[in-house]
C-alpha cells in the first residue's frame, strides 16, 4: 500500500504556499476531493454566508411576537421558516438579552460558531485571548471591545462545546420604534449577535447587516 | 486531552483587540487550506472530532504559533501521515461517508433534567474529550437538556458514535473562579451526560439560573 502523505506534505520547515498545493495534488490525486468544488466553497464563505441571515432573523423576531417564541423555543426550526439553514447548525440555540440579563457567546476550545447565521468568525473571536478570558472575566473582555455593562445586568457566557451554535437576540433599540422589518434588518450587527455589542444605533446610510 | 487548546480561564494572554483587517482569508493558501478540510469533512472522509483532535494534538509551540488555517493544514497532515502508515486506512479513507450531521436517535431518556444540580466529573484523559478543564469537579445546575448527539470521544478514535445526550450547565462564576470571580457572571457549557454526575445539594446555586 502506498503511502498517503509525501515528504513534502509533511515538511512543516516549508511555507504553507507549498504545503497546500502538495496537500491539494494528493487529495485530488487519491481521489479524496474534487477540484473543481474548491473555488465553490471560497466563494460561497467569501459572499453568501454572512451575518445578514442572523440579521433577517433578529429583525422578524424583534416585529413578531409569535416568531420569537418558536425562535427561543427552537432556533433550528424557526430559521427554517425563513429558508435559513445549512452549514455548521444542526442545532441553533437563540438567547434573548433582557434589562437584566446579556449573553455573550464563545468557543474555549476551539472556534465553534454560527456559521449559517453570522459567516465565518472575525480573528479576534478565535484568538487566544478571547477564548482564554471571556469565561473568566467577561466583563472585563466585553470592556476592551467597547462595551461597558453595569454591575446590574447579569453576564452569561455560552461555551459551545458541543455541537449547538449559539445567537444572542439583542434588544430591540427604542429609537427603532415603528420601523419595518427590512429596516430593522440593518440595525442587526454581528458583533451584538455575538454578544459583544448591545445598544443598537441607527445604522449609517446604505448599512446592511455590519 | 490537557492540551494547550483547552483555553478556558488560562491567563496570560492579553487584551481582546477588534481587527482592522475584517478579511476572512489573508492569503490563498489560507483559501485552499479552508477548501480542502470543507470538503474532507463534507465528505465524510474524517469526522469533525477527529479533526478537531488533530489540532489539539499539534506540538503546542506550533498550535500557538501557526495562526488559524496553519493549524488547519497541519492538522490534516497529521492524519493523512497517520492514515498512510496504517494499512488498509488509505483504501477506507477514499470509501468512507459518515452519516451526515452528529445528531442521533437514542432509545433511553436522558438522565437528567432542568433544574437538576450537577457536577462535571473530574476525567483525566488523553484521548478527545469536549469537557474542559475549567468545569472539571465544579457544580453547575441544568439549564437545558438537547438532544443526542455523536460522542466526540469514541468518534474522534474511530471507536464508533455512541450518541450521548448534551446539556447546557451553567457554572456560577463564583465556583469556577472562586473569590477572583467578576460578580454577577455566570458560564453556560454544553456537556454530554458521560461527563455528568448528580451534584448533590449546594447551597450556592447560581442566582442567575432562576431568572
Amino acid at each position: 500500500m502506498a503511502a498517503l502523505s509525501r515528504d513534502d506534505a509533511e515538511d512543516h520547515a516549508a511555507a504553507p504556499e507549498v504545503r497546500v498545493e502538495a496537500l491539494e495534488r494528493l487529495l485530488v490525486e487519491r481521489g479524496l476531493i474534487d477540484p473543481r468544488r474548491i473555488d465553490g466553497i471560497v466563494e460561497r464563505y467569501a459572499t453568501d454566508v454572512g451575518p445578514l441571515a442572523g440579521a433577517r432573523v433578529v429583525a422578524r423576531a424583534w416585529v413578531d411576537e409569535a416568531f420569537r417564541d418558536r425562535l427561543l423555543a427552537d432556533g433550528t426550526a424557526a430559521v427554517q421558516e425563513l429558508g435559513l439553514d445549512g452549514v455548521q447548525m444542526e442545532r441553533l440555540v437563540v438567547k434573548a438579552n433582557s434589562d437584566e440579563v446579556h449573553h455573550v457567546v464563545c468557543c474555549t476550545l476551539c472556534s465553534c460558531y454560527p456559521w449559517a447565521m453570522l459567516g465565518l468568525p472575525p480573528a479576534w473571536y478565535k484568538s487566544f485571548e478571547y477564548r482564554s478570558r471571556v469565561v473568566r472575566e467577561p466583563r472585563r473582555v466585553l470592556r476592551e471591545l467597547g462595551l461597558e455593562l453595569p454591575d446590574e445586568i447579569e453576564v452569561r457566557v455560552w461555551d459551545s462545546t458541543a455541537e449547538l451554535r449559539y445567537l444572542v437576540l439583542p434588544q430591540r433599540p427604542t429609537a427603532a420604534a415603528g420601523l419595518a422589518e427590512e429596516e430593522l434588518v440593518g440595525w442587526v450587527t454581528r458583533d451584538a449577535m455575538i454578544g459583544v455589542e448591545r445598544d443598537l444605533r441607527e445604522p449609517a446610510e446604505g448599512g446592511g447587516a455590519r | 486531552m490537557d492540551g494547550i487548546h483547552d483555553l478556558g480561564g488560562r491567563q496570560g494572554f492579553g487584551a481582546v483587540r477588534r481587527d482592522t483587517d475584517e478579511r476572512l482569508f489573508h492569503s490563498r493558501w489560507e483559501e485552499r487550506a479552508f477548501a480542502c478540510v470543507e470538503l474532507l469533512l463534507g465528505k465524510g472522509r474524517f469526522d469533525i472530532d477527529e479533526f478537531r483532535h488533530a489540532i489539539e494534538r499539534l506540538e503546542p509551540v506550533e498550535y500557538l504559533t501557526a495562526g488559524y488555517y496553519g493549524r488547519w493544514l497541519a492538522a490534516i497532515e497529521l492524519l493523512l501521515r497517520e492514515a498512510g502508515e496504517e494499512p488498509g486506512r488509505s483504501e477506507a479513507l477514499s470509501a468512507r461517508q459518515r452519516r451526515p450531521g452528529s445528531r442521533r436517535e437514542v432509545d433511553r431518556a436522558p438522565r437528567f433534567s432542568v433544574g437538576d444540580r450537577v457536577r462535571a466529573r473530574h476525567l483525566v484523559r488523553s484521548g478527545h474529550c469536549r469537557l474542559p478543564a475549567y468545569v472539571r469537579g465544579r457544580r453547575g445546575e441544568v439549564v437545558e437538556v438537547h438532544p443526542a448527539y455523536v460522542y466526540p470521544d469514541t468518534s474522534a478514535a474511530r471507536l464508533g458514535d455512541h450518541p450521548q445526550y448534551v446539556y447546557s450547565v451553567l457554572f456560577d462564576g463564583r465556583e469556577l473562579w472562586g473569590d477572583e470571580a467578576e460578580r454577577g457572571t455566570s458560564v453556560s457549557v454544553d456537556l454530554f451526560e458521560p461527563y455528568l454526575e448528580d451534584g448533590g445539594a449546594d447551597p450556592a446555586t447560581p442566582e442567575t439560573a432562576r431568572r
